[in-house]
């Protein structure tokens, strides 16, 4: 009886490990089809190349310059609105209505299928506002959806914050503000900064909303530099201009038949989960030093 | 002003210009701590504009939609082909390619992670779990368009070497991956549950002489019942929103079948089948995936407020 029970004590870790070995083996086997697929197609050529109708001279350089103005416009839009959000919500709001309405449409957009806001990106900032498909828009809409975690992981670091510290800034005769932006937000950097890799990681690999949009999926130009030589020197048409970003190039090479397109999907895949696993590796280890640093 | 403010102004010689350059200081002072409330405040609300204008958008391109279709035709033809000359607008074809792809997306997620969220709470050594935790935070942030790659190119091809009548678009393969992507939440979010229980909980049971199973499987479990099912719950709303891994490998034609070796499209797939067209603003192929996209977000929006309500009792039990 006793032997039996602990024969199925044995077998089920056994279950137990190779479930959890089927999780972390998938990621192993996508990260190996990809780097067998796609690992000799990116060179220098692929990196600086137009799309193409041959499989051979395509590249994605169209696609990082897409992603990074969007992740541009994303990040200034969409970090600050998150920030001073969560700290209205930890620091100031009073339990009233009104708060609770907020906290329950947070909680809300942060389940809302990210093609979702690519409809309402659609509608709105498109159609009823007038920006077309350009990365302005693109950026705003990743800025939304970014939204609920920037907030989520704010509140979760300033709330780390013990009242203690509140108290001795006000006791020196600090206003609210002044607590807040001297002692509050700098304590909390680490964890926001975390929140904002995650947030950002996850930004850069959406596709679902930016095709909803209208993203173009061949592009064979550039967007308007932002530094001109003619006075004022700085531009902003680029905001405007038509783009294309690397999950997008990805989708249009995948969905393309042939061998050829094959490898330059996985080649720009390959590029993607890098990128996405160097950010979140850059926010687990800041976590991790934050957390051996804590100094109360 | 009072007595003894004159007589501690007359000891340290305050004058009374300086008093009231004081005071129109602290009234600046108090003017930039209201404006700056204010905008925290303007910040903070806009997610209610976001779900506010995300309902009034859906609803009023929705509202042209069923101007044209009638409500029962939407609910009960088996065709959707908006597209066509002949057109049909039953939404039923659409919602069965998203139920089979997340029931198999379920079929996966559940059990294998119901048992590594067992294994990781009541078994494994603390090492472990701090090594498999990032990993699994890993495996749910790598984009959803690299996953329908993965559906297409080696799901697939692998499925067919065991069957090889299977189409090379399916539910079956997407569904899978579906599955594996939901999974760190499903496992993550169980494992929460179930380190909630407390731990006299678990020592009743082993003085009553049950072994580690038994205690995980008939104490642990039932008691974080609500919580494990929420996780679930939450796990659907995903799969059921999920857009590139099926629009990549699942095939883009609506067809009425609860058979996963098929090809199907799923409502999320149909929005994006669209959007990379070029359908006039405001024609009825446009209204169609904003009628679609309000089912979708029903849809999700009922599970996640399920998936709230019983995290939040499961808290409150202990």
């Amino acid at each position: 009886m006793l032997r039996r029970r602990k024969l199925m004590e044995a077998m089920f870790k056994a279950v137990g490990l190779c479930s959890l070995a089927l999780a972390v083996g998938t990621l192993g086997l996508l990260f190996g089809a990809l780097v067998v697929e796609g690992l000799e197609r990116i060179d220098w050529q692929f990196l600086t190349s137009f799309p193409s109708r041959h499989a051979a001279q395509a590249g994605i350089l169209p696609a990082l310059v897409g992603s990074t103005l969007i992740m541009l416009v994303t990040s200034v839009v969409g970090i600050p609105l998150g920030v001073a959000a969560a700290i209205y919500l930890e620091e100031y709001a009073r339990r009233t209505w009104v708060t609770e309405l907020i906290e329950v449409t947070v909680t809300n957009l942060a389940g809302v299928p990210s093609i979702i806001f690519g409809l309402l990106a659609l509608g709105l900032f498109v159609y009823i506002v007038g920006l077309g498909a350009s990365i302005l828009t693109a950026g705003l809409t990743l800025a939304l959806l970014i939204l609920p975690v920037v907030i989520v992981t704010t509140r979760e670091a300033i709330r780390a914050i013990p009242v203690q510290i509140r108290e001795a800034a006000y006791a020196l005769g600090a206003t609210k503000w002044q607590t807040v932006s001297h002692h509050v937000v700098p304590y909390s950097a680490a964890g926001i900064l975390t929140g904002v890799i995650l947030a950002l990681s996850r930004a850069i690999g959406e596709t679902a909303p930016i095709v909803t949009i209208g993203a173009l999926t061949f592009i064979a130009f550039l967007p308007p530099a932002p530094v001109t030589a003619q006075p004022p020197y700085i531009s902003f048409e680029w905001l405007m201009s038509p783009f294309t970003v690397m999950p997008i190039q990805m989708f249009a090479w995948v969905s393309r038949p042939g061998e050829d397109f094959a490898s330059n999907a996985a080649a720009a895949g390959l590029l993607l989960v890098v990128m996405t696993l160097v950010m979140n590796g850059l926010a687990i280890y800041v976590r991790y030093r934050m957390r051996k640093r804590v100094a109360w | 002003m009072s007595k003894s403010i004159v007589m501690a102004r007359e000891a340290i010689h305050i004058s009374k210009p300086t008093i009231e350059k004081m005071a129109a200081r602290r009234r600046t002072r108090q003017r930039r701590e209201l404006v700056i409330e204010s905008g925290l405040f303007l910040a903070a609300l806009v997610s209610v504009a976001a779900t506010l204008t995300i309902l009034a958008v859906l609803l009023w391109e929705s509202v042209g939609f069923f101007e044209t279709v009638p409500l029962t035709d939407f609910l009960t033809d088996t065709l959707w082909t908006p597209l066509f000359d002949d057109a049909h607008y039953g939404i039923l074809p659409l919602l069965a390619g998203t139920v089979v792809t997340s029931a198999v997306g379920l079929l996966v997620a559940i059990p294998v992670g119901t048992v590594s969220a067992i294994y990781l709470s009541e078994f494994a050594s603390l090492r472990l779990r701090e090594t498999i935790k990032p990993a699994l935070e890993l495996l749910g942030a790598v984009p959803t368009v690299v996953y329908g790659y993965f559906a297409l190119l080696v799901v697939t091809p692998a499925l067919q070497r065991l069957w090889p009548d299977l189409p090379g678009f399916n539910m079956l393969g997407p569904g899978i991956v579906i599955g594996i992507m939901i999974l760190p939440l499903v496992i993550s979010l169980s494992e929460d549950a179930m380190r909630a229980v407390p731990m006299v909980l678990r020592e009743g049971s082993y003085a009553v002489g049950a072994t580690r199973l038994q205690t995980a499987w008939r104490v642990v479990v039932p008691a974080a019942t609500s919580g494990i099912v929420a996780a679930y719950v939450l796990g659907v709303s995903r799969a059921v929103g999920e857009t590139m891994v099926v629009a990549i490998a699942a095939g883009q034609n609506p067809n009425l079948t609860w058979n996963p070796t098929e090809p199907a499209a799923t409502i999320t797939a149909y929005i994006v089948q669209v959007a990379l067209g070029d359908l006039p603003h405001g024609s009825i192929g446009y209204q169609s995936i904003f009628a679609a996209g309000l089912v979708l977000a029903v849809m999700t929006f009922t599970f996640n407020m399920l998936g709230h309500f019983m995290r939040k009792r499961f808290r409150e039990v202990y």
